[in-house]
């Protein structure tokens, strides 16, 4: 308790707390789909891309999120579409997409001279939040979440078989669409905290955790937020004490996370099994 | 009354006629395997059925049904072999198309999806996951979720395509079983021809030349027939 009381009487840690929160839930909410339809490197590549818009926005002093979170939109819709009907496939698109973006960025950040900390950016930092940042990120984690649920059959549907839920009438790309949407939202208000480079470890860790473990598609959702949220706050505290980057220190305890689920799963397997077999 | 009426379609894919000039009826009850090799159209004229894709020629007249109330069982994708879905998930996932904006699933749907899963005796299995099945029952969760988006017309691409020579017959007899006693039209796209032609009433075969459709029994007579059996054969020998 001591603790908690002690962390929260500084503001960028109560900032960082209730955005790296709100960003965990929205981040596990949308891993299960992407992991599932094998888009698991799609939050790495955007993230990348934001890194590019960031620096550009640096550059010409443009507010950062503001044309960060279009961006990343439009290229997460791009993405989405070509590796659909163009002849690249997907990994190799994202590849592409994510060390162009990342070179023009640094590229600006030279040219420009962006007195910028690169380093933040791309490993992230709780300082980096400013209280402006706090309001526009609560607001689209807020929207997320509600379009989620919202949506929730109809993303489950989509992701466990396109062509059935198309035969049926489901508008499939309206919904392809959505998930792609928010992921690049997530990505980017993430990122700030995150870093460019271990964004995208919020949004697949919890998930593969939770589906070694569960067995309904209801199941890996609610147990991913969970331990996505349980992570950030471990990992939050710790870098509280030691002298470690929050978002490297959050992926660890996600890995570590992850391995622990890894190993339960594969122990109720064996017990499952035995069980059967007596 | 004919369910569905197929006058001289034909569809093509950017420029390309991929179907030719095919005509077909249907009528309750009726169970039509649709045959022909690769590259024949049956995909493409799937797809005209469940209304994903135009005509370029000719049309298809649905009397009774839309092309929403299709039951499809798409071929299996890799996607789902190691989804963490239970049977109650999926099988209530085949109710959304007639849910319109409603966000979730009302009382309705989800009596008609336990209706389904009684149907096809997977009570028992119905908190389980999908990936932990054997092929025999995902494609029967499959066939039930289908069955929650109509209960007049199934639409069956390779439904026993990867299971074995037991978990086949056990598919062709569920299969049958729904044509004749719950009165479900079924169109069924099957390699497996010597084993399907036993339950089908009619028979369609694409082909670039010029496409078969009648009988089962007349089909039996003709060259196209003979053909597949031989080259079904052949490849017996082959291996």
């Amino acid at each position: 308790m001591g603790i908690i009381v002690e962390m929260l009487s500084f503001d960028f840690i109560s900032r960082a707390l209730l955005v790296g929160i709100l960003i965990s839930l929205c981040a596990s909410l949308l891993g299960a789909s992407l992991v599932l339809k094998r888009y698991s490197m799609i939050g790495d590549g955007l993230s990348h891309v934001g890194y590019g818009a960031l620096a550009v926005a640096a550059a010409f002093n443009l507010a950062p999120l503001q044309v960060a979170i279009p961006v990343v939109v439009v290229t997460a819709f791009f993405l989405l579409r070509l590796s659909k009907n163009g002849k690249l496939n997907g990994d190799a698109l994202i590849a592409i997409i994510s060390c162009s973006a990342l070179s023009i960025g640094m590229i600006v950040v030279s040219v420009f001279e962006v007195n910028i900390d690169v380093n933040s950016y791309m490993f992230g930092s709780i300082l980096a939040l400013q209280s402006e940042d706090v309001i526009l990120s609560v607001v689209s984690s807020l929207i997320v979440i509600a379009l989620y649920v919202i949506f929730y059959n109809k993303i489950f549907a989509v992701t466990f078989d396109e062509s059935f839920s198309k035969a049926t009438g489901i508008k499939t790309g309206l919904y392809n669409g959505l998930i792609a949407l928010l992921t690049a939202v997530v990505t980017v208000v993430g990122m700030r905290l995150m870093g460019a480079l271990l964004i995208s470890g919020l949004i697949i860790f919890p998930s593969l955790s939770a589906m070694r473990i569960c067995k309904s598609y209801k199941g890996v959702t609610l147990f991913s937020v969970l331990i996505s949220i349980l992570c950030f706050i471990t990992g939050l505290t710790v870098t509280f004490y030691l002298p470690v980057p929050t978002g490297a220190c959050i992926v660890v305890i996600n890995l570590m996370a992850f391995i622990a689920c890894a190993v339960i799963g594969k122990l109720k397997e064996t017990v499952s099994v035995k069980s059967k077999n007596s | 009354m004919k369910l569905i009426e197929c006058k001289n379609l034909s569809m093509s894919y950017e420029g390309v006629t991929v179907l030719h000039n095919v005509s077909f009826s249907l009528e309750q009850g009726d169970y039509m395997l649709l045959l022909g090799e690769n590259g024949s159209g049956k995909s493409t004229l799937i797809k005209g059925l469940l209304g994903l894709k135009q005509s370029s020629k000719g049309k298809i007249e649905f009397n009774g049904i839309t092309p929403r109330q299709i039951g499809y069982l798409p071929q299996q994708s890799p996607v789902q072999k190691d989804f963490p879905a239970t049977v109650k998930e999926i099988i209530l996932s085949g109710c959304l198309g007639s849910g319109g904006i409603c966000p979730f699933y009302t009382k309705d749907q989800k009596k008609r999806a336990d209706k389904c899963m009684r149907h096809l005796h997977l009570e028992d299995i119905q908190k389980k996951s999908f990936r932990d099945l054997s092929g025999g029952q995902q494609q029967r969760v499959l066939i039930a979720r289908a069955l929650c988006a109509t209960d007049k017309l199934l639409l069956l691409d390779e439904p026993v395509t990867g299971l074995d020579a037991v978990v086949t017959a056990e598919m062709y007899d569920l299969i049958n079983h729904l044509n004749k006693v719950h009165d479900v039209t079924i169109i069924m796209i099957s390699h497996d021809i010597s084993n399907a032609m036993k339950y089908a009433n009619k028979v369609l075969h694409l082909s670039s030349e010029a496409s078969f459709f009648g009988g089962a029994e007349e089909y039996a007579k003709t060259d196209y027939y003979k053909k597949m059996i031989k080259g079904g054969n052949n490849i017996g020998y082959n291996c």
